[in-house]
């Protein structure tokens, strides 16, 4: 039998809540003082997920930079899988809010969507 | 000179919604001057998500939040000048601002917004006498630095200050690859919300050490390391304690202050705990027809709050042009209340309260001085308890509210002063 401790972020109290795992899975939950921080520690032992957001080079922008995020949480343990890709792309301006630049990424189904729109460079030179 | 009814100064979160605000209570001519070159401020850079879970029931990134109001702007054809910065405000409201394309020049205004945001404390916070290698930047520029300009500050990094931005950029600069050693944090708790904490740290193994602060920094051209001890209770750093840490990069995080040299040219009175202007409860600083809101005129952890207290500038303004149009009388009878924070309340937003100008209910904000568990919010009315209420917890980095009732302040006989105070149980 293993524990794990989580720290519960559903309000400012922030409880650690102590999880007894075995190989049937979570046994017993301590350490909460409300609920919501049952749910929490469940989620964060069994499928700890996180919302990625980062930054794509863009070539002939008006920004050398768009900033992206995965459209949904993906798996934490892809979160560094996830940035090797973010980092090795590059798109080409004008990009807008909410386009996709990187489909199923690091093999999560989810894709990287921009965030922010980035005009190409000579519409605001002209 | 040029005439518009509400000057906007500054168009971040805040400076956008007062603006849409005073357009949809009836204002035609609203200006917003921004010295950026896109409006939406400090969101810009902020490109993690977390924003707007109040407002909108979702989480949006920092960019995505600023568009939604940007959008809005656009769509009411509300006037806005970019790079425009403003120089100076008169009290009679002449707005003096330079840019490249109309030179300097006046703007007369009939109410003026303030919503010029904060900037960073800085270096002043390195209680270090002696030389300055490079190497060393505040949060919020490193922030801009990598998510706008596209520039790495560093690979090896220590953090001072546990504020919300160094939090985000561990994270950040972790997943692009540089790795950060420790976070040292001068207070015994930490002044970044907790889910930074856990997801910017923890979820990274980054160690977030309390009650130490630098002592040293190392490094004659570039900084090469610094030396973190821990302080005892007088803040006093224990010399067996020191560590050294190698870095090239040192990131300072140790807060932020509203940005007023504006309003204090122009006469504003200033608290001294907020660095904000000095407000009544329709957000009207002690220059009258002058409005304040967003961080600007007291630090938000949220930008959801900012965003609610600049709607409710920027209708107090419309409110206040269109008294001055009708040229009826702006005075009010009844005088105003002072709302006193005593024991454990660091400040409050607002100062003062009219009743009869107020709503029927006006939100107070407020910032403790401590960590609070099982404590009570208590609010008197000269000597009579109105409300306790009991909180789980309060802590300095999260901002509190509690909601007065105009009722209850008008249904008490000669009213002198509204006591806001936390009682431990
Ligand atoms: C790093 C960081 C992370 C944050 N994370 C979160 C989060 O996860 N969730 C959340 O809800 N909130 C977050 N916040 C808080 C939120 O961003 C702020 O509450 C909000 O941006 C405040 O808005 P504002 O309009 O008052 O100020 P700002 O956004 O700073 O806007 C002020 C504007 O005024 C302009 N200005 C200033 N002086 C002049 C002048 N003289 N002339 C012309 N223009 C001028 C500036 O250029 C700027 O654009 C974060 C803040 C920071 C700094
Ligand atoms: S368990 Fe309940 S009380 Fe404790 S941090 Fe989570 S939400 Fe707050």
């Amino acid at each position: 039998m293993e524990i794990k401790e989580v720290i519960c972020i559903s309000c400012p109290l922030g409880c650690v809540v102590k999880v007894e795992i075995d190989d049937g899975g979570i046994k017993n939950i301590t350490g909460y003082s409300c609920k919501r921080g049952i749910t929490y520690a469940q989620k964060e032992i069994t499928n700890p997920v996180r919302i990625v957001t980062s930054t794509i080079k863009v070539d002939g922008g008006e920004k050398p930079l768009v900033s992206v995020k995965t459209k949904q949480s993906i798996p934490k343990n892809k979160i560094f899988d996830c940035m090797d890709e973010i980092r090795r792309m590059v798109v080409k301006a004008p990009v807008e809010a909410g386009d996709i630049i990187i489909e199923n990424v690091a093999g999560t189904g989810v894709d990287v969507v921009a965030t922010k729109e980035v005009q190409p460079a000579f519409l605001i030179n002209q | 000179m040029e005439t518009y009814e509400v000057i906007v100064i500054g168009g971040g979160p805040a400076g956008l919604a007062a603006a849409v605000s005073a357009r949809e209570h009836g204002i035609d001519r609203v200006l917003i001057l921004e010295r950026d070159k896109e409006l939406g401020g400090i969101l810009n850079q902020c490109i993690h998500n977390g924003f707007g879970l109040q407002i909108f029931k979702e989480e949006l990134t920092g960019p995505e939040y600023a568009k939604r109001f940007i959008d809005k702007v656009e769509e009411l054809k509300i006037e806005y000048k970019l790079n425009t910065m403003v120089l100076n405000i008169s009290e009679g409201k002449v707005v003096t601002a330079v840019n490249r394309d109309d030179g300097l020049f006046e703007l007369q205004a009939k109410a003026v917004i303030l919503a010029m945001g904060c900037r960073e404390r800085s270096r002043g916070a390195l209680n270090i006498p002696g030389y300055r290698p490079a190497g060393i930047f505040s949060a919020g520029t490193a922030q801009r630095l990598v998510n706008i300009e596209n520039y790495m500050p560093g690979n090896e990094v220590v953090i001072l200050g546990s504020g919300d931005i160094g939090l985000i950029m561990a994270r950040r600069m972790t997943l692009e690859g540089a790795k950060v050693k420790v976070v040292a944090e001068l207070l015994p708790y930490s002044g970044g919300l907790k889910r930074n904490i856990v997801q910017c740290l923890n979820d990274y193994d980054i160690p977030l050490k309390l009650s130490h602060t630098v002592v040293d920094i190392h490094g004659k051209e570039r900084i090469s390391g610094v030396t973190i001890a821990r302080v005892d209770d007088k803040g006093k750093p224990i010399k067996s304690t020191e560590e050294y840490y190698s870095c090239d990069t040192l990131m300072l995080s140790v807060g932020l202050i509203p940005e007023n040299e504006l309003s204090r040219e122009m006469g504003v009175d200033i608290n001294p705990v907020t660095n904000g202007p000095r407000v009544n409860e329709s957000l009207e600083t002690s220059v009258e027809g002058v409005f304040a809101c967003g961080n600007v005129l007291h630090v938000h952890d949220l930008v959801d709050y900012a965003t609610l207290e600049a709607q409710n500038a920027g209708r107090n303004a419309a409110e206040y042009v269109n008294k001055y149009n009708d040229n009826s009388s702006k005075a009010v009878d009844g005088a105003e209340i002072n709302i006193i924070a005593k024991n454990g309340i660091r400040y409050t937003v607002p100062e003062k309260i009219n009743i009869n100008r107020m709503d029927e209910s006006v939100i107070v904000r407020f910032r403790v001085t401590d960590i609070f568990k099982n404590a009570y919010v208590v609010v008197f009315l000269d000597g009579e308890r109105i409300i306790r209420k009991k909180r789980l917890i309060m802590v300095p980095s999260e901002m509190e509210e509690i909601r007065l009732e105009k009722a209850k302040l008008a249904a008490h006989d000669q009213l002198r002063t509204v006591t806001i105070e936390v009682e431990k149980e």
